[in-house]
């Protein structure tokens, strides 16, 4: 586990995984049962932002195998849209986005990491379900990325439809709401399905490569990762029409840190309204003398936004400065993987992408 | 007495400290919002699972589908132990072979794949399958079977009430053959006579049967695979998951069980050789008489350990997406986040497997253990 890209080696991460919570829940001494209520907002303990503080870095845990969405470049530093969603936060914590150490997790390790404090917050296109936010203990800040889940096919086989996809088999990996979206797809269309289910992102693209499967399901930006992993063999394949799901992809983090959670959805709020502002990284301080009363907090020149966080004052501008608007992570990431911005545009221009005010 | 008072002792230390764990555990879930207990498993569990020895579908519950997997990890495990025994024995016995190619070749074999690392030798085993042609191209050598990347198909009996009745039959018949036999070589251990076994056998085993199928005209109709649009349907296919799983599993065990077996037969002194053949007996009778029920009393401790590793190593399946206990229960744990329940639930399968194994393997050393007056 490291910035580099390492990945757990198999599978046992799971148990281990689950080993430490136990172990960890198990020293823990319990919690009082009510927190002392603060009184004046910046008080508000936070174990999370404290532990971080503490530390000097966010530790973020991301899937560390998904070109576009956290994947490490030649140098061995995590990139993507994962990626970024962590130093955004960084940079709004302690004004420099580089404070973040990566970790790679799977799609079964995600949560146990999460939960056992391994990993403080994880930015690994999880989708956002009742189950997941009522049950696990955890909960979802902001939608960072609306998608929905599709069928990837070769092109030569030939099919056309999801309908058409009765009888054959079906790679996805385990532990993601696209394994039981794929069982509940088939079982109410009463189509039979042959699950190939493979944990580690190089078998899975073995698999798909080799034809073990007539189709992979994941969400479509997801299969487009997978169609830009493995070069000018991308155009061999097509994603069928049919869109199973909605997904909701979110950062989540340990639930009952009001705090933490304030910060979290307010960075992606700050990260989309930069946007609408039209600030970038590279124009933001020009706005600093701009006489917009919006801009004019944002900014942190008036009114008191930070300290209602309990960050300073400039926290906003330390994110658009530190990673961009939202636009900018998505052209740095997502654009290049050939996939259009849809749902995912401001509500301005079409899209479902809407921030609270920030006031 | 005193005695007595520091077991009892000890116990409740033991008992107050995991009852504390247990305890703790559950309060500091409470307080992170993680909901707990055993509830869960009467749920629905939406999961596909690709192979399943008994009915199941993602409507069924947690509880079966975890069944589902225990079954899976049984199943391979038990043709793992079965497979590599017999390969392993008949590799170890080479390996002592005067004839001199053969022997090198199996200590080849031995060093090769005992040095290499399992999880290796799967993705190995997994990518060389997934190099076979797809359905449309199948290798198909004689009617019915067909060798793909979806695994291999073969024609099954379609199954009757009087296919039934023809295994018990046969079982029945198995039973009375090896008793006959024992009593056979205990008749010539009396007075030397050899006898021969066979004829009873053919009655018992072939006639008896076969006598069965005539009289309840059971009607020899096969289900035959066919290749599909997508996948071969009809017969049985053996999953290439299953498959590498199963390949790897008895290859590298196998390795170990040949240097297990080979130490045992040297164990047997040799001057036990030398008189079992100044007494006249045929190699493969002093292999019989004297060399092995020596041997296994050094064989049988080691081989219970590899049998127990066998059925561990089984869990890397997931890597290769063959569907075993530790697979399903580690998806279900992302499900519903049930994490220290299912890992509870997985160690109580493998603690229930081992101890399974060794009570059978130690039962059976208890027997053939040398009795000493």
């Amino acid at each position: 586990m490291s910035t580099n890209g390492h990945r757990p080696r198999n599978i046992f991460n799971a148990v281990a995984c689950a080993a430490t919570l136990v172990a960890s829940v198990a020293i823990a001494q319990p919690r009082p049962a009510s927190a002392p209520v603060a009184v004046a907002a910046p008080s508000v303990a936070s174990p999370t932002l404290n532990a971080i503080k503490a530390r000097g870095q966010l530790i973020c845990g991301v899937g560390g195998d998904r070109p576009g969405f956290g994947f490490p470049d030649a140098r061995g530093v995590m990139r993507g849209f994962d990626a970024d969603v962590c130093r955004s936060i960084a940079a709004a914590i302690f004004g420099n986005p580089d404070k973040v150490r990566f970790v790679s997790l799977t799609s079964l390790t995600r949560f146990p990491s999460l939960q056992s404090g391994e990993v403080d917050i994880v930015a690994r296109f999880t989708t956002w379900t009742l189950t997941r936010e009522a049950q696990l203990g955890l909960e979802v800040p902001a939608i960072h990325f609306y998608d929905g889940q599709g069928f990837l096919v070769k092109k030569k086989d030939g099919i056309k439809s999801a309908h058409d996809l009765g009888g054959a088999s079906v790679c996805f990996q385990p532990g993601s709401t696209g394994e039981v979206n794929a069982a509940d797809f088939f079982r109410a269309n009463k189509l039979e399905m042959k699950p190939v289910v493979i944990e580690k992102m190089e078998q899975m693209r073995d698999a798909i490569v080799s034809g073990r499967c007539d189709a992979y399901t994941n969400d479509t930006a997801q299969l487009a990762s997978f169609k830009a992993s493995i070069g000018s063999a991308g155009n061999d394949y097509q994603v069928l029409p049919e869109i199973i799901s909605k997904e909701p992809l979110g950062a989540f983090i340990r639930k009952g840190d009001q705090r933490f959670f304030d910060i979290v959805r307010w960075t992606h709020a700050a990260m989309l309204n930069a946007e609408e502002f039209g600030m970038t990284a590279a124009n933001i301080d020009k706005f600093r003398n701009n006489s917009n009363p919006a801009i004019q907090r944002f900014m942190g020149e008036t009114g008191d936004l930070g300290a209602a966080l309990g960050l300073d004052a400039q926290w906003a501008v330390n994110v658009v400065k530190g990673v961009g608007n939202y636009a900018e992570i998505y052209e740095r990431s997502i654009a290049p993987l050939g996939l259009p911005r849809g749902l995912n545009r401001l509500l301005k221009d079409g899209g479902i992408q809407y921030a609270a005010p920030m006031r | 007495m005193r005695r007595v008072v520091w077991q009892v002792l000890a116990a409740l230390i033991v008992i107050g400290v995991f009852s504390w764990l247990i305890g703790n555990a559950q309060a500091n879930l409470g307080a992170r919002n993680v909901a707990s207990g055993f509830g869960f498993l009467q749920r629905e569990a939406g999961l596909p699972i690709a192979e399943h020895l008994i009915p199941y579908t993602p409507a069924d519950s947690y509880l079966r589908a975890l069944v589902v997997g225990m079954l899976n990890t049984l199943w391979v495990a038990f043709w793992g132990i079965v497979l590599a025994t017999i390969l392993g024995t008949v590799i170890g016995v080479a390996r002592l072979s005067k004839n001199w190619l053969l022997a090198k070749l199996m200590s080849a074999y031995v060093e090769f794949f005992r040095d290499l690392p399992l999880l290796l030798q799967l993705f190995l085993w997994y990518a060389l399958l997934q190099g076979l042609p797809p359905v449309r191209q199948a290798i198909h050598p004689i009617a019915g079977v067909y060798l793909s990347n979806r695994g291999l198909s073969f024609p099954v009996l379609d199954w009757q009430t009087a296919h039934s009745w023809t295994l018990l039959a046969f079982i029945l018949g198995l039973i009375a053959t090896v008793i006959s036999a024992k009593r056979a070589t205990r008749k010539s251990l009396d007075d030397g006579r050899q006898r021969a076994t066979w004829p009873t056998a053919v009655l018992l085993m072939a006639v008896m049967p076969a006598t069965v199928v005539i009289t309840l005209g059971a009607p020899f109709a096969l289900d035959m695979p066919s290749p599909q649009s997508f996948n071969i349907r009809g017969g049985v296919t053996v999953s290439p998951e299953f498959f590498a799983l199963l390949f790897g599993l008895v290859i590298y065990n196998a390795a170990f069980i040949a240097e297990i077996v080979r130490s045992g037969i040297q164990s047997v002194s040799h001057g036990q050789i030398e008189a079992s053949r100044a007494l006249g007996l045929k190699s493969s009778n002093t292999l019989k008489w004297i060399v092995f029920p020596q041997a296994l009393r050094v064989i049988v401790p080691p081989l219970t350990s590899q049998y127990l590793n066998l059925a561990k190593q089984s869990s890397l399946a997931v890597a290769i997406g063959y569907q075993d206990i530790v697979s399903i229960a580690t998806t279900a744990m992302n499900q519903n986040g049930q994490a220290v329940e299912l890992v509870a639930i997985i160690m109580g399968v493998y603690l229930t497997i081992s101890l399974s194994i060794s009570a059978l393997m130690n039962h059976y050393n208890a027997r053939i253990a040398l009795v000493e007056r």
